[in-house]
């Protein structure tokens, strides 16, 4: 419980910057380092019992199906971890307060950095290893945020881009590694995991597993030859570059690779591909560095290097070297971060960080000098300073490592890469702070406020300390740390600033020495560096993600050009053939269900059918003409219904296609009447080939479905309509019962598309829509606006339709009927007074808003579904009980006719909602000038006065 | 009428392709509307088919498959739904551009305040 609440503290705690930001920044940067700090002791107040040997697990299932459970275990590894990222945290919450300028968003950042602090957290603590990916893609995220934090520049986005490209595509390869970690492993749980290493390493599937899991690692500690998007990502504030770019978000590889050492170690294919990895990623990143101008760009190829250094160690597989890399992990963290820091500091007060127009700050800045100078002393190696330490002990691992053979090959690369990381040190102390002070700096050089030099003081206390009492000061934590990578008890060593005379001794000397003759002819070296200019990371990855883009955009451009009858003839053309492909490959014989012998009047309407058809392939243009024709086709689909034993789907469609007829006819008054030829012979062809193989396909899988025996899960419906439901119309007792739900989402739907429809015309009457509504004209119009008979006979049948609308919707339990089918013949009954009688008028005389219509409706329906759950019943369950009423008799009522009524109300008012707006829009559009009344014809004096023109000319 | 109902469903819906395939909306909705036809009938007749035997229970000794016809009903309305948007969809898109073409050519897909300016010219 302990371990979830220090990782999950800084994620709850993040918003607390955002609001303490409005009591100021120091209240804020206090505010936020109490949830860090909070975080830390949590952590802390466990650590005694990590010391006394203990794992601490704890855990709940999350996902269990698939092995995701939230457990966190801790043990010295990753306290060691926890506790340098909250820690360190601390330090730089404290910088980047006064490092932010006063026009940064504090909050944001703080929100921001609390945000990855939880996500690097949960990465050392995580137990299973899917909830460490999910931290592990956090962290990828928060850093984007982190590094784009100043957006307005573009440097930073690009370094952000970068940064997510690269290890976002890293976490991918590290998440498929996982995956299969786990598959082999046959558990997700990672102190399970290290107990089965002798399964993992038997597996077929080891080496592409580690390929996987090394991805992920080397990306994201910018192993070469992934190492280019770390300085880029310095475009960074600085406190962020010291915190993520220094001391914990480059450690994940580290700590991955640390972490799965038990596992992988002792396989051959880790040392051939870890070791040489990190040593070419050591020597080439402290190549690069030496010859940055840019303070933070020399520190960020430093960090390269070192990683490199860690990594390698890592590699060689020896517990001893597992000792040297833990160690080395503690020591870069203090001096490297506290260079940085220095270096924002630098920046911050100088103006400039780059190498060429600084020198001399040592009198000018002294605090911040010496501080830094120390620290760069012990990134160089020098003797009594904690760098040296790990240093050597990574040259005498290297001593002993034998590499294909070649036995010289790691102690001489290692010592050339201490050699160059000797000659930027000093080059990054010297060229700034030495020499004589000059006057043309941007800035007048001071030392920074107390808050900026404080955490770098703090950083420096270990590095001096661990430098002169190594053993005392470092033993028990790269003790304790050691042990958890290693997995079983370390062989005899001792961290000691003398060994006595070791090979170590010679080639620590021969590093400081030679990096300062380097050093000093430096001008000779940076000719030598042009002479074997590589090639540039940097490029290569513009090129590749241009390249990328450019493929992305031509694919775009062939497949989605915008043309609807290309998307649809692809997805046609696709079903078509995967189809064939399945009906190919599966058994052909004839259907044995018995068929219904074909009936006269079904063999007609058949016939009509296909006359229909045939009529509309080659009619279609004319619009009026085809939108009879398909009208014609919804009865006979009606009459088929009507055959075939659905007595409710026939009612459904017949009124239905009156909806849609009318709906479709109000629209064509608007649109063109006529479409034009297609002249494309071709084309023409193309479409009636896969219309054909469309049909046929569609047609022969009926046949073959219909002519097969089939197996129902109706028959329980059936039999519990009556007793369950209380309706003998079993379609309408699934309606509004069994799947009640589903009809309930229906509804819904029903409800958006009439709003969507009303967004959408309600807007038609301004703007461009405007303009084109009143420039139609109708060229032919009835002289009738509103024909006298159909006036009458509408309003007529209004109080008609809607008694048999009442009767359908009562009986539509046990009968044919029902909310669907009653809602269709009010609305029907309702458009006919718009049709007869004119907009203006029907809408002066709709006594209820449509829209209100859908709301209630599905108000009424749910209220439906939650009166049950107030009841202790599940969502929607019905009941039913008899009410005998006088002279009407025995009534069988069913709660179900409540939702059933909210079906009603909605299809009424999606009805009227979509029909009333084109009559809307279509007044618009309409002669001019509108008649007002209800009919054309006006009553003078009781008589009928004949015109012709509509009220206003007479 | 096996044989009858499955050729039908051919027939609607080779019609209603070939109308969806057109480059002018109202074929479009009008195809729609088709091959709404189809694929409820489809859907039914997955139940197969069944002469006088209405699920209503009356106490008769076989009814037909009532879950497809539940099934097809909502699926009717929702059709409905749906035409009834792409209409005003198509209207609305005539309206706008003056033209009712269901291809958006590439030089066409410029800004809304562009393609206003050109629309709201005279």
């Amino acid at each position: 419980m302990l371990l979830a609440l220090v990782t999950l503290t800084p994620f709850f705690g993040a918003a607390i910057p955002l609001l303490a930001i409005r009591f100021g920044r120091n209240f804020c940067a206090i505010a936020t380092g109490a949830v860090t700090l909070t975080a830390l002791l949590l952590l802390l107040s466990e650590a005694g019992a990590v010391y006394r040997g203990e794992v601490i697990t704890w855990g709940v299932p999350w996902l269990p199906l698939i092995g995701l459970s939230f457990s966190f275990f801790l043990d010295g590894l990753g306290l060691f971890f926890a506790t340098l990222i909250l820690g360190m945290g601390l330090l730089i919450i404290l910088y980047a307060r006064y490092y932010l300028s006063s026009k940064d968003p504090l909050g944001l950042f703080y929100f921001y950095l609390l945000l990855f602090q939880g996500a690097m957290v949960g990465i050392v603590l995580s137990d299973n290893i899917l909830l460490l990916l999910v931290f592990w893609e956090l962290t990828s995220l928060t850093s984007f945020l982190l590094i784009g934090y100043w957006s307005r520049l573009p440097k930073s986005r690009q370094g952000a881009q970068m940064a997510l490209v690269v290890t976002g595509s890293g976490g991918l390869a590290l998440i498929a590694g996982m995956l299969l970690l786990g598959h082999i492993a046959g558990t997700y749980e990672l102190s399970e995991i290290l107990q089965r290493g002798e399964v993992i390493r038997s597996s077929p599937l080891l080496v592409p597993t580690l390929l996987l899991i090394l991805g992920g690692a080397f990306t994201k500690s910018a192993q070469f030859p992934f190492h280019f998007w770390l300085p880029h990502a310095m475009a960074a504030p600085t406190p962020v570059s010291a915190y993520l770019h220094s001391a914990t978000m480059v450690k994940a590889g580290l700590f991955l690779l640390a972490r799965l050492w038990p596992v992988f170690a002792s396989t051959d294919a880790w040392f051939f591909i870890v070791a040489p990895v990190g040593l070419v990623t050591m020597l080439i990143g402290a190549w690069i560095a030496l010859f940055r101008n840019d303070l933070k760009s020399l520190l960020a190829f430093s960090t390269v290097s070192h990683l490199g250094l860690t990594t390698m160690l890592l590699g060689m597989a020896t517990p001893l070297a597992a000792v040297a890399a833990v160690f080395h992990i503690l020591n870069h963290a203090t001096f490297k971060a506290a260079l940085f820091m220095s270096a924002g500091s630098v920046d911050h007060e100088a103006g400039t960080r780059d190498i060429r127009r600084l020198g001399g700050l040592l009198t000018l800045m002294p605090i911040t000098a010496i501080l830094a100078l120390v620290a760069s002393a012990s990134m160089a190696g020098i003797p009594l300073l904690n760098g040296f330490l790990s240093k050597e002990m990574m040259l005498e691992e290297t001593a002993h490592t034998v590499y294909a053979g070649l036995p010289w090959l790691f102690p001489v690369l290692a010592t050339l890469a201490a050699l160059v990381s000797a000659a930027y040190s000093f080059r990054f102390a010297i060229s700034t702070f030495l020499g004589p002070p000059r006057d043309d700096y941007p800035d007048r050089p001071h030392d920074p406020p107390v808050g900026m030099w404080l955490p770098v003081a703090i950083l420096i206390v270990p590095v001096i300390a661990i430098g002169l009492l190594p053993a005392l000061i470092a033993g028990p934590v790269v003790k304790r740390t050691a042990l958890a990578v290693v997995g079983r008890a370390l062989p005899e060593y001792t961290l000691a600033i003398w060994h006595g005379i070791t090979p170590a001794l010679f080639m620590s000397l021969i590093a400081l020495v030679g990096g300062f003759v380097l050093f000093k002819s430096y001008r000779f070296a940076n000719d030598l560096r042009r002479v074997f200019a590589g090639p540039d990371a940097k490029r290569i990855y513009d090129g590749a993600i241009s390249a990328l883009t450019a493929g992305a955009r031509w694919a775009i451009e062939a497949t989605q050009n915008g043309s609807l009858p290309r998307y649809i003839g692809v997805i046609l053309g696709v079903i078509v053939v995967v189809g064939f492909v399945g009906f190919l490959n599966g058994p052909h014989e004839a259907g044995a269900r018995a068929m219904i012998p074909a009936s006269l009047p079904a063999l007609v309407s058949w016939v009509v059918l296909a006359a229909i058809c045939l009529a509309l392939l080659f009619w279609h243009r004319e619009r009026l003409l085809a939108l009879i024709l398909t009208s014609g086709v919804g009865l006979i689909v009606s009459l088929l219904f009507i055959q075939f034993s659905a007595p409710d789907l026939a009612l459904t469609q017949i009124s239905v296609d009156v909806v849609t007829t009318i709906l479709l006819l109000l629209a064509l008054n608007l649109l063109p009447k006529t479409s034009p030829v297609e002249t494309n012979t071709a084309g023409r062809l193309a479409r009636g080939g896969l219309a054909a193989a469309v049909g046929i396909g569609a047609g022969a899988l009926a046949y073959a479905i219909m002519t097969r025996d089939f197996h129902t899960i109706a028959d329980y419906h059936l039999a519990q309509a009556q007793p369950g439901g209380g309706g003998t119309n079993v379609v309408n007792v699934i309606l509004v019962d069994f799947r009640g739900f589903d009809t309930f989402g229906e509804i819904i739907v029903l409800g958006i598309a009439a709003i969507t429809i009303f967004a959408l015309l309600d807007t038609a009457l301004r703007g461009a829509a405007a303009r084109t509504l009143d420039s139609i004209r109708h060229p032919e119009q009835s002289k009738d606006a509103h024909p006298l008979i159909l006036v009458v006979a509408t309003r007529v049948l209004l109080p008609l339709a809607l008694t048999v609308a009442v009767f359908i919707f009562m009986r539509g339990h046990n009968e044919p009927g029902g909310g669907f089918i009653a809602g269709l013949i009010v609305a029907i009954a309702l458009i006919m007074q718009y049709l007869a009688s004119g907009y203006a008028w029907a809408a002066q005389r709709a006594r209820i808003d449509s829209q209100a219509m859908i709301g209630g409706g599905i108000a009424i329906a749910g209220l439906t579904g939650l009166a049950s759950l107030v009841l202790g019943w599940p969502f929607l369950t019905s009941t039913y009980t008899h009410i005998n009423l006088p002279l009407v008799g025995d009534i069988e009522i069913a709660s179900a006719v409540a939702f059933d009524l909210g079906v009603f109300l909605t299809v009424v008012g999606v009805v009227m909602v979509s029909l009333a707006q084109i009559s809307r829009v279509e007044e618009r559009a309409e002669r001019d000038p509108v008649p007002k009344g209800p009919m054309d014809i006006p009553l003078r004096r009781g008589r009928i006065v004949g015109s012709n023109d509509g009220t206003q000319e007479s | 009428m096996e044989l009858l109902v499955a050729s039908a469903i051919g027939m609607m819906t080779a019609v209603g392709v070939y109308l969806v395939l057109n480059q002018r909306t109202f074929p479009v909705i009008v195809g729609l509307t088709l091959l709404s036809y189809a694929v409820n009938v489809f859907l039914f007749s997955s139940g197969r088919l069944a002469v006088d035997r209405p699920p209503i229970i009356t106490g008769a000794d076989a009814y037909t498959d009532p879950l497809p016809q539940a099934l097809v009903l909502t699926a009717i309305v929702i059709s409905f739904g749906m035409t009834a948007l792409i209409v005003v969809l198509a209207l609305r898109g005539f309206l706008e551009t003056e033209t009712d073409t269901a291809d958006i050519l590439t030089e066409d897909l410029a800004p809304e305040g562009e393609a206003d300016k050109t629309a709201g010219a005279p």
